[in-house]
């Protein structure tokens, strides 16, 4: 096994994923074979050459002037909330 | 001949001379949906009444002389694309109650064009698998053959189309999910260049891969569909602006004189002999017409999977960061604070590969291993650019298989995902050079007293669809493979 179940944990953990006990095995196994299998790049000469940015090698990203395009549809987006009031959306208290 | 027998151009030409009209046409479809659409688990959503609604409009439109160029030409959008007021899911748990509250540009476009919506079509959960086993929905299965599955992630398109209960699918192209189910389907199915088409509206899995493109029963219908979808965007960031040609009239290009390059890496162990055998003998077609055919080698292309399935979940572990049950999406039950909100509404919405990917994305970019896998990975895939861009100094177009293997069975690989991610090992690089590559039905062999459909895969440089579509199509005009309906679908 490439990974162990503490970094899986930890892994879960920053992916703010909850993964049940009964599962976990099955994760620490499969995460460490597709670690394992990814690991043959580490034998490829990429000696001198530039990470890709993007595919288009000529591509630039666009820039657009800094103004309101949209009209506000904050209802309609809202209705896809599970939870909403006054137009905000609604979480469990975080400071007290 | 019946109406679902037709390909796009010959329902739009019927239209135009008002030999049917679109009401007529969708409810055939829609009958056909229901009849048969069960059994193949192909659609997610079925939108009849605003089918109807669509047909009415176009038929009003046709009586006037008016109407787009697919002017009641009934369609189906993978459930990737967003529709403004209709259930879109990705396949998830995540989205099964998210109404979409606009249109991707691809929606737009195809309505633009005067299309009829039939429905949303099943696919591998946010577009992540080879099979369409990743469906919250369950399966999707291939009309050639029941007990196998249709390819994936856009495997419901694949099968509605297949199995004509819809004339033409949209579909999206992260790592082969449109081309491998097009060859497991007996479909033309095309991957446009990187920007070509706009990925608004189009929920997203790995950016710097996704792109919008068709699964069609002909390469002219592709060229038809292509034209109405592609073009400059500003709502995408990664849009280029760069005219449309007419696709459709560049189909007449002639094979003489085209030079194709075979792609040696793709011959090697793994293929199997009988699909094989289908590709060679489609390569001795096009040499027999005037093409000239080289051998070609881009030796860096072997490490494309890996290299993939660094760069993928990447994106995808970024992308999806954004379910966190608190704007849209699913939202866990009474959670006791902000972090349980989080991790439950994900864990209990995302599928298993989902998880696994989000997972490896977020390994691979965290602190000590951004280095070693992340920026490797990009450093290969530049590699992996550099020798399609090899290759076509001296060549038109390079050519091999889409997959290794005809369809398999459900299940068969499900166990292990490195065996699934194999299945895509023709067509990843294509996704990470940014280039367009297309799918077209070449023959097929027999497994277990089925006859299952194998695919021809043409990549070309940048901005080459013209070319792809014209050597498809001039195939077309060779072979008929292209024609063949599974049995009990016809």
């Amino acid at each position: 096994m490439s990974l162990t179940r503490a970094q899986v944990e930890g892994i879960a953990h920053l992916a703010r994923l909850e993964i049940t006990e009964a599962q976990m095995p099955v994760y620490v196994d499969s995460l460490s074979r597709i670690i394992d299998f990814v690991e043959q790049l580490s034998a490829a000469d990429t000696g001198g050459v530039e990470p890709m940015a993007h595919p288009l090698a000529d591509q630039v990203q666009r820039l657009r002037p800094d103004a309101v395009t949209e009209a506000d549809q904050h209802e309609k987006f809202q209705r896809n909330a599970s939870s909403v009031a006054a137009g905000l959306y609604l979480v469990p208290k975080v400071i007290e | 001949m019946s109406l679902h027998a037709l390909t796009v151009a010959e329902l739009a030409a019927g239209l135009k001379a008002r030999r049917f009209s679109s009401l007529e046409l969708t409810l055939h479809f829609l009958g056909r949906i229901e009849r048969l659409g069960p059994e193949l688990n192909a659609f997610v959503t079925v939108t009849a009444d605003r089918a109807l609604d669509d047909a009415r409009r176009a038929d009003d439109q046709l009586a006037k002389g008016e109407g787009g160029p697919l002017a009641g030409v009934p369609i189906a959008h993978k459930d990737i694309f967003c529709t403004d007021g209709i259930l879109t899911t990705c396949s998830s748990k995540m989205l099964a109650n998210f109404v979409a509250p606009y249109d991707a540009t691809v929606v737009e476009r195809w309505r633009a064009a005067g299309t009829v919506l039939l429905g949303k079509t099943n696919m591998d959960e946010f577009a992540m698998g080879s099979s369409n086993e990743t469906s919250f929905y369950g399966p999707v299965r291939n009309p050639w053959d029941l007990k196998r599955v249709p390819g994936g992630s856009s495997g419901g398109s694949a099968a509605a189309v297949a199995a004509c209960l819809a004339p033409a699918a949209s579909g999206t192209d992260t790592g082969g999910s449109i081309r491998q189910p097009a060859a497991l389907t007996n479909l033309t199915g095309l991957k446009p260049t990187y920007g070509r088409v706009s990925r608004y509206g189009m929920i997203a899995f790995a950016s710097s891969l996704d792109q919008g493109g068709m699964l069609a029963r002909s390469a002219e219908d592709a060229a038809l569909l292509l034209k109405a979808m592609a073009g400059f965007d500003p709502r995408d960031s990664t849009s280029v602006d760069a005219p449309v040609p007419d696709y459709v009239a560049e189909l007449a290009a002639p094979l003489k004189g085209l030079r194709v390059g075979i792609i040696r890496e793709f011959f090697g162990a793994g293929l199997d002999p009988a699909v094989g055998k289908r590709v060679q003998d489609a390569i001795e077609t096009l040499r027999a017409s005037g093409a000239s055919i080289v051998e070609v080698s881009l030796p860096a292309l072997p490490l494309s999977v890996p290299t993939y399935y660094v760069v993928a979940p990447a994106e995808c572990s970024s992308n999806l960061s954004r379910f966190d049950g608190v704007r849209f999406g699913h939202r866990c039950e009474s959670p006791r604070d902000l972090l349980d909100l989080y991790k439950r509404s994900r864990g209990e919405g995302f599928g298993d590969e989902v998880k696994r990917r989000i997972m490896t994305g977020t390994y691979v970019l965290s602190a000590g291993y951004y280095d070693a896998y992340y920026l490797k990975a990009q450093k290969v895939r530049q590699l992996i650019a550099a020798d399609f861009a090899r290759a076509f100094g001296e060549v038109d177009v390079v050519i091999g298989p889409t997959a290794p293997t005809a369809a398999f069975e459900l299940g068969a690989k499900t166990s292990d995902p490195i065996t699934m991610y194999l299945n895509d090992i023709y067509t990843i690089g294509a996704n990470l050079a940014g280039l367009p590559a297309i799918s077209i039905p070449c023959g097929f062999v027999q497994e277990g007293g089925r006859d299952l459909p194998v695919g021809l895969q043409l990549v070309g440089p940048h901005f080459a669809e013209s070319r792809l579509l014209a050597v498809s199509h001039q195939y077309q005009q060779l072979t008929d493979w292209h024609k063949r309906v599974p049995p009990g679908y016809e």
